[in-house]
């Protein structure tokens, strides 16, 4: 461990986020992305001016600016420093990303729940603001004249309104790295109308490394002395090696050895699965060793699960009476009334994430401290979890994040960085794990297979009057507590206990589910399955009171207003801050239609077109799909037209990239997207069985109309996938008048 | 004893003959460029030219390699990015980017062979490289936007 010498110099620069002491790892070779630290500091610890964590600038003007939450796709290397850039008016071409390490100091870095830009819009804008006052101050100092009198413009530069007189930003930084750390109360953030970058459309920061193949992700990073693993899980979870004969695997040129890894001690949450590991020196001899070892496993209770007698059970628990998560009216009393009563049950299977990336680690064990690169969506995660797993202090554990090839979820959970780290620790060397796509979709946290039944009660017109939901889940929180079988409030707020129509009598109910695979969350969670329904359920009412399904839906949405979302996993300051607000579901569900040309042409015969809307992180979606389908029940997907109300957003490119993105990861969803288990064995293990939707499968034309919006800015990574499903659907019964009730398409006859 | 070419450097090899070219470019090279994505030939992100066109490195064992003569997405950047790679940068087509390579690889082939494609040819040539990310829609517009560039 090397403590950088210039703690005591920023020792006074005590801001909003204090710099502090801050000890750093001795790197081991170069890389250009996770080892922007040197032995000495990172960039932003060397800077003239250093304000805050987040921000440097040097004396030669060049600003550095910390990426702290993980990039997988999701644009925060770009979006979250040009938040913070646009205050500090800072260059954009003068500015460089430099990517954090796992540090509480930072606040959360766990990369999920499409948190970046709306949970630290404010505080990089005053990590900005607040360089950007110390440079002003020390300009107003250097010429003795009045703070007021000077202004950071033009760009990178500070003026004297009265004169001629300019300096720019490196002349200031030594200077106003004297000067003390402004409070919160004096900063002025710049209004709406004078941003620079905030709303503008930029291209990637990493554009140009990604398409020249630069080392950037974990499955590249390479260390001197470096092992590589690969491991042998008990393929029913819960299961343990009963017995295990290497003798083949250790005869494959190039593999060292082979480790047992112990069982977890259930709950699982993030340990690893346990298993055998080979250890070799590069990864086609691990992965060729691992073929070659005989294992007999002990399975566990586990291995009595299989998905077609479990869609059984989760069906017929959507049927029956279960834990009411939300009721307003009275539901029972209007069905008892005996009107017309409508009724349906639908189906999702557990899902894979499937990132390009596998899950892959490396770690590096010594006595004093370890280091790890993981292409991480948690890497506060992977330092607690390789303490607990090594028995050693969180702090004495550094997690360098690398690019992710895609996450999605799936690299919140660190167990395979745990193994690679338990593994050097076994054999005194840098260890990489790496999981090959077979381990990827056969050892995954899975989406959550759901049941759910609704039943509607409907007056003369067709607009309903009582309206009753189930759904059944196997819940996330199986994997951090042994037989969960509830949904929690998190789950259920993902579009199910609230109901954003003009409905007077509703009640969501959860059934029990038990888990026997591991659970997790998967890019939007439960609104997958809970907008699948919804909105699909919304369609079949509209097609029985023969009415156009957008007229419908609107109607159903009903005038502008708030709606009670009920409980919720999020605090009440940010319940407050985003209400429900049904004048914008409805906007963007007008705009949707608008842009689509609803109604201009005939569904049938083989064409249709679907509507569907949801509101999920904050964020109000609607897409419409245009489908067309041939006798053969081959479909293809000329046009989506997605609109969203995202409130403030900050790189509009970006926000059509991941909304773009979103339609092809629900056409994967809708079209193949299916796990299954056999007597507690995942079936699928490749893209083979596993499909991923290909440039044939993929809408041949995503156009995204984004709402201009001063609301705060809300999540985007996710959002556009919940919707996508329900409306390819409802497009697929306006063109057959087939009606989709279990996902994905292929088990209906389409393909 | 095999010997080839990769990025016009004389190379030979003696390991294990099964080893996929893909793992003898990352683990004994250093080129990590090329991705593994699949090991089955089914994702195309391990994607490489041999003699200019496109083949997928996970699935090329190390004893077929004789006479090989091998460019990895390193190499054709080598002077900074071609006409594809900066057509590619300008469409914003990566969100992750670690396809992207293969993607990259697969279209400069594509556009060798047919210096104008059409739809199909774009479908066609390209349905082989998976993005999960969902960047299709770019990709064929940066393909066609390079066909103008480079034609």
């Amino acid at each position: 461990m090397i403590t950088i010498e210039n703690v005591s110099r920023r020792g006074f620069l005590q801001g909003v986020f204090s710099a502090g002491a801050f000890v750093l790892c001795a790197r081991i070779i170069p890389q250009p992305l996770w080892a922007d630290a040197t032995s000495a500091g990172s960039p932003i610890d060397l800077a003239a001016l250093h304000p805050n964590i987040f921000v440097g600038i040097h004396a030669d003007g060049t600003g550095f600016i910390d990426s702290h939450r993980a990039e997988m796709g999701n644009g925060v290397r770009t979006s979250l420093p040009r938040i913070l850039a646009d205050e500090l008016d800072a260059d954009w071409n003068r500015v460089k990303v430099i990517q954090a390490d796992g540090d509480e100091r930072y606040g959360s870095q766990d990369t999920d729940g499409s948190h970046s830009v709306r949970d630290y819009f404010d505080s990089l804008r005053e990590a900005g603001a607040t360089a950007r006052l110390m440079l002003v101050r020390a300009a107003a100092q250097q010429w003795g004249v009045p703070e007021s009198q000077c202004v950071a413009d033009p760009i990178h530069t500070v003026s004297d309104r009265n004169s001629n007189r300019k300096l720019e930003y490196g002349e200031l930084a030594s200077l106003a790295a004297k000067l003390p750390v402004p409070k919160k109360e004096e900063l002025q953030l710049k209004s709406p109308d004078s941003w620079r970058y905030i709303g503008k459309p930029s291209t990637g920061f990493d554009a140009a490394d990604i398409c020249t193949g630069k080392p950037l992700f974990g499955m590249d990073v390479r260390v001197d002395n470096m092992l590589y693993a690969a491991i042998a899980h008990p393929p029913v979870l819960g299961g343990k090696v009963k017995s295990c004969d290497d003798k083949a695997a250790l005869q494959v040129i190039g593999v060292k050895k082979t480790i047992a890894i112990d069982p977890f001690k259930p709950p699982h949450a993030f340990q690893p699965l346990g298993g055998v590991a080979v250890i070799a020196d590069n990864t086609f001899a691990a992965f060729k060793g691992r073929k070659k070892l005989k294992i007999e496993w002990e399975n566990a209770n586990n291995s009595s699960y299989t998905s077609s007698e479990y869609k059984k059970e989760l069906l017929a628990t959507a049927h029956k009476p279960a834990k009411v998560v939300r009721n307003i009216g009275d539901v029972d009393a209007e069905f008892g009334k005996g009107g017309n009563i409508i009724e349906a049950s639908y189906f999702a299977p557990h899902l894979a994430h499937a990132s390009m990336e596998p899950p892959v680690a490396v770690a590096d064990v010594r006595a004093d401290k370890v280091t790890v690169w993981a292409p991480t969506q948690n890497p506060v995660g992977v330092q607690e979890e390789v303490a607990k797993a090594l028995g050693i202090k969180k702090e004495d554990v550094t997690c360098h994040m690398t690019f992710l090839g895609g996450g999605f979820g799936r690299k919140s959970k660190p167990d395979y960085a745990v193994e690679a780290a338990v593994l050097s620790k076994k054999t005194g060397r840098p260890v990489k794990v790496v999981w090959s796509r077979e381990d990827d979709i056969k050892f995954d946290y899975y989406h959550s297979v759901a049941g759910m039944y609704i039943k509607a009660s409907v007056d003369e017109k067709g607009k309903p009057k009582a309206w009753l939901q189930r759904s059944a889940f196997p819940p996330i929180g199986s994997s951090f507590t042994a037989n969960t079988v509830y949904g929690d409030d998190g789950e259920m707020a993902m579009g199910w206990s609230a109901l954003p129509f003009e409905v007077p009598n509703f009640r969501a109910e959860n059934g029990e589910a038990q888990a026997h695979i591991r659970i997790g969350w998967l890019r939007s969670v439960a609104n997958i399955y809970h907008a699948f329904a919804v909105q699909s359920f919304a369609n079949e009412l509209a097609h029985a009171a023969n009415r156009d399904s957008l007229d419908y839906l609107l109607e159903l949405i009903g005038s502008p207003r708030t709606v009670d979302v009920g409980k919720t996993d999020d605090d009440e300051e940010t319940v407050k801050k985003y209400p429900y607000d049904i004048g914008r579901l409805r906007h963007v569900t007008e705009l949707a239609a608008e842009k689509a040309g609803w109604g201009k042409k005939q569904s049938g015969k083989g064409y249709g077109m679907g509507i569907a809307v949801h509101r999920s992180f904050y964020t109000y979606v609607a897409t419409v799909v245009e489908v067309e389908v041939d006798d053969k029940g081959t479909i293809s997907i000329p046009q989506v037209h997605t609109a969203l109300d995202a409130g403030i957003v900050v790189n509009p490119e970006m926000v059509r990239q991941q909304f773009e993105g979103a339609a092809v990861f629900g056409t994967s969803i809708a079209r193949t997207g299916e796990i299954t288990a056999t007597k507690g064995v995942v079936d699928q293990s490749n893209f083979n069985d596993y499909q991923i939707a290909r440039m044939n499968d993929a809408p041949r034309k995503t156009d995204i109309h984004i709402v201009e919006s001063s609301a705060p800015p809300a999540g985007v990574g996710e959002p556009g996938v919940p919707p996508f499903a329900p409306a390819l659907c409802n497009a697929i019964f306006a063109a057959t008048g087939k009606r989709v009730r279990e996902l994905p398409l292929t088990r209906n006859g389409f393909a | 004893m095999v010997h080839f070419k990769v990025n016009g450097v004389e190379r030979s090899f003696d390991g294990d003959p099964e080893m996929p070219l893909l793992w003898y470019l990352r683990d004994i090279l250093g080129l990590t460029g090329t991705k593994f994505g699949c090991g089955m030939a089914l994702c195309g992100a391990c994607t490489v030219h041999e003699k200019g066109s496109a083949i997928r490195s996970c699935t090329k064992q190390m004893s077929t390699m004789a006479g090989a003569d091998i460019t990895t997405i390193e190499a054709i950047s080598g002077q900074g990015p071609t006409a594809v790679q900066k057509v590619w940068i300008e469409t914003s087509v990566p969100q992750c980017g670690y396809c992207q390579p293969g993607q990259i690889m697969q279209a400069v082939s594509l556009l060798h062979s047919k210096p104008s494609p059409t739809d199909d040819d774009i479908d066609a040539a390209m349905s082989g490289n998976i993005c999960r990310c969902g960047t299709y829609q770019r990709i064929r517009a940066a393909i066609k936007e390079a066909a103008k560039v480079t034609a």
